[in-house]
């Protein structure tokens, strides 16, 4: 395992503010189909309920797109603040995602005004038309930055001459062979963060006593879409990890702290990687060549065949892999005993355990998938493009480019205790413009 | 006209759209900040909020745009700009980041720091643009990574003289948006506006002049060429600000107009990026 120093302060940096930026991204993603379906809901049944747990979250996206476009801008800087080297190498490759995303982006910004200014001047019929390429744009902008992301773990669509690009096929870039598993495991862990933190601000209300109508509705239409991502999730993430194990197998060993490489290798949980091996892990016989290869004879490659200069930090990459899948699981888990209940007894599950789970369900998931970066993004370490560009060469290597790190965790802790403050006051103090019909559904508060 | 002036053309275009509509942002947040207190300077940034408001920080969008093409046409010119000038690339994302949370919290709940905050990164934030413009127009950016001077290259008279040029530009800018948009909303603060247009029209005038005189004593070459090959733009920027000051119902045409003098300079950036 090495670390090269001089590029560690750049690689938090940026590691920091796209994991800042993400969550919002995530809430971005499934949050316009959640309005959505709340308004259309409401519209169809009359009832009020729908309707204000609509104009809330529409509220809250509102907030929460605004400050998203603003770090997802301070994005495309450090794109050459701090990586010059790799857009000197391949800016030209990986730009059309980036160009379409701004696309996408200033139409979900258009009609986001549109939904947002337009609530009681459109006819209903009208608005939540007026939402739907909010929820469309959305899914495609997060679609086509993460293939850019993907392309950095599976580069083609370029010709290199002596170090230099000379011819690009930047269609060839974007559909990559980590496109698809790596697209479509984010997008489902962006429904999946916005389904479990929407309904844990509902559980945590619920356990302060706030049992009526529209909490039990926030919790069940928003813990719903989580649960429904769910079990998805784990097959895709299965799809994901069989994706690795083919064109990465280095960041596999590394995700599950495998050194030897050989046949019958044992899927490992747990445990903590140092000097060559993994200790105190609980380890499944044969368990990893069933999973990839579905016969425990599979052969699995192992840490050892790349030079130590080679290979990625490996404990980070194995703990960060496990606590995504734990937390996975977990969530699942969650999701079926409320299936369950609500299937069977059409009700919520009613011993507070349950609400006390919802609750921290939230954070869980946004540390599920800031772990799924970790492991994607360290476990592709050194290489910054994998298998042609090292880190340490993309860095700016201009003097005091470190001090930006200090100075963007500093802006960034102030700017998340404001954004909480500010979500939870909005909920709480700001009355939700009401339309006539609407009169009786504003008594409620969240929280 | 070869693929790399036709997009070249683009690009230009882009920025030219970014200063525009995201300068008559940053402009309004200046006003913010003069605006005055008790129920006067209430009423006054009500007025600006009505009129930012629909348009949020989407402007930023032309920026991103020229960004994306200048990393994706340009790679060696983008990576040149951003490592050189990191520094004040750092402050505009900062002016950035405080001016849209800000003016997204604020409209939510009602603080005076969230005001304060918006305000000065509205100053802030073309200041520095202004400066890295400045930086790259007098060839203070050489091609190579991280090849110039960390501060040097935007800390000098040049560079900073447009920053401030870029500042009272936007103000000028949104001064003049503001007192046609009083004028249609029948405000009382017409009067108060076109003041303040022709105020900061006078000062745009003058740091432009200034600027002719900073370039020939720090950048001989941007001055060469704003005096030669640029000389009808620059002649037809001074005529323009002139007709703007003789009458104020003109201001809006002007403020298009005033861009000729921006034309003068991207276009002798565009013979450095060359």
């Amino acid at each position: 395992m090495v670390l090269a120093v001089a590029d560690i302060a750049p690689r938090s940096q940026m590691g920091f503010s796209l994991g800042w930026h993400i969550v919002l991204a995530c809430l971005g993603v499934g949050l316009p189909a959640l309005v959505l379906f709340a308004e259309w809901r409401g519209q169809r049944t009359g009832d009020p309920v729908y309707r204000l747990l609509a104009r809330r979250w529409a509220r809250a996206l509102g907030v929460l797109f605004a400050v998203g476009a603003v770090s997802g801008t301070i994005l495309s800087f450090e794109m050459g603040q701090l990586w010059s080297g790799l857009m000197d190498h391949y800016g030209s490759v990986i730009g059309l995602p980036f160009a379409i995303e701004g696309f996408a982006f200033f139409i979900e910004a258009i009609f986001l005004g549109i939904y947002l200014y337009g609530w009681d001047r459109l006819s209903p019929r009208a608005h939540l038309l007026a939402g739907v390429p909010i929820v469309v744009a959305g899914v495609l902008s997060a679609f086509f930055v993460v293939t850019a992301n993907a392309w950095m773990n599976s580069p083609q669509g370029f010709v290199e001459r002596d170090g230099k690009v000379v011819a690009v096929d930047p269609w060839k870039a974007i559909f990559n062979k980590a496109t698809w598993p790596e697209t479509t495991h984010m997008l489902l862990a962006a429904i999946m963060v916005t389904g479990f933190v929407t309904a844990s601000v509902y559980a945590v209300a619920m356990l302060r006593g706030r049992h009526d109508a529209y909490h039990q509705l926030g919790l069940r239409l928003s813990l719903g879409l989580g649960a429904l991502a769910a079990p998805v999730q784990v097959v895709v993430g299965d799809w994901a990890a069989r994706y690795v194990a083919d064109d990465q197998p280095i960041k596999l060993a590394a995700m599950e702290g495998l050194f030897h490489s050989g046949s019958h290798a044992d899927l490992s949980i747990g445990g903590v990687y140092i000097g060559d091996s993994l200790r105190g892990a609980l380890h499944i016989p044969s368990g990893l060549s069933l999973l990839v290869h579905f016969n425990p004879n599979g052969a699995i490659t192992g840490l050892e065949t790349v030079p130590p200069a080679l290979r990625p930090p490996v404990a980070i990459v194995h703990f960060a892999f496990d606590t995504m899948v734990g937390i996975g699981f977990g969530l699942l888990a969650l999701g079926a005993w409320f299936g369950w209940t609500a299937w069977r007894r059409h009700r919520l599950p009613r011993t507070r355990w349950f609400l006390r789970a919802v609750a921290v369900s939230g954070l869980a998931a946004v540390v599920a998938m800031e772990a799924g970066w970790i492991v994607t993004e360290v476990g592709r370490q050194p290489w910054v493009v994998y298998g042609l560009l090292k880190t340490s060469a993309a860095v700016n290597p201009a003097p005091g480019v470190g001090w930006g790190l200090p100075v963007l965790l500093a802006v960034y802790a102030v700017l998340t205790v404001v954004l909480v403050a500010v979500l939870r006051r909005m909920t709480r103090d700001t009355p939700v413009p009401v339309a006539p019909q609407e009169a009786d559904a504003d008594e409620y508060a969240v929280v | 006209m070869s693929v790399a002036t036709a997009l070249l053309v683009v690009i230009w275009c882009s920025v030219t759209a970014y200063a525009l509509l995201a300068g008559a942002d940053f402009g309004a947040g200046i006003w913010d900040l003069l605006a005055g207190s008790g129920p006067d300077g209430r009423r006054r940034r009500a007025l600006m909020e009505h009129v930012i408001g629909p348009v949020w920080e989407a402007n930023h969008v032309w920026l991103i745009f020229v960004l994306v093409l200048l990393w994706t046409c340009f790679p060696p010119v983008f990576s040149a700009v951003a490592s050189t000038l990191w520094v004040p690339l750092m402050l505009v994302a900062l002016g950035v980041i405080g001016r849209g949370a800000a003016f997204a919290f604020r409209k939510a709940v009602t603080h005076r720091a969230f005001g304060v905050t918006f305000a000065v990164s509205s100053l802030v934030t073309p200041l520095f643009l202004g400066a890295m413009a400045g930086a790259i127009a007098s060839d203070r950016v050489p091609p190579g990574i991280a090849a110039g001077a960390v501060l040097g290259s935007w800390l000098n008279p040049s560079s900073l003289l447009t920053g401030a040029l870029a500042v009272s530009a936007c103000a000028f800018l949104a001064a003049a948006y503001l007192s046609g948009d009083a004028q249609r909303a029948a405000s009382v603060d017409v009067e108060w506006f076109r003041r303040r247009a022709l105020a900061s029209g006078v000062l745009t005038g003058a740091l432009s002049l200034a600027g002719l005189l900073v370039t020939r004593a720090d950048a001989p070459a941007l001055y060469h060429g704003l005096t030669h090959r640029a000389w009808p733009l620059v002649v037809a920027s001074a005529v323009a600000g002139l007709a703007a000051g003789e009458d104020p119902a003109e201001a809006l045409r002007a403020a298009r107009a005033l861009h000729a003098y921006e034309i003068a300079f991207w276009e002798s950036l565009a013979d450095g990026l060359a």
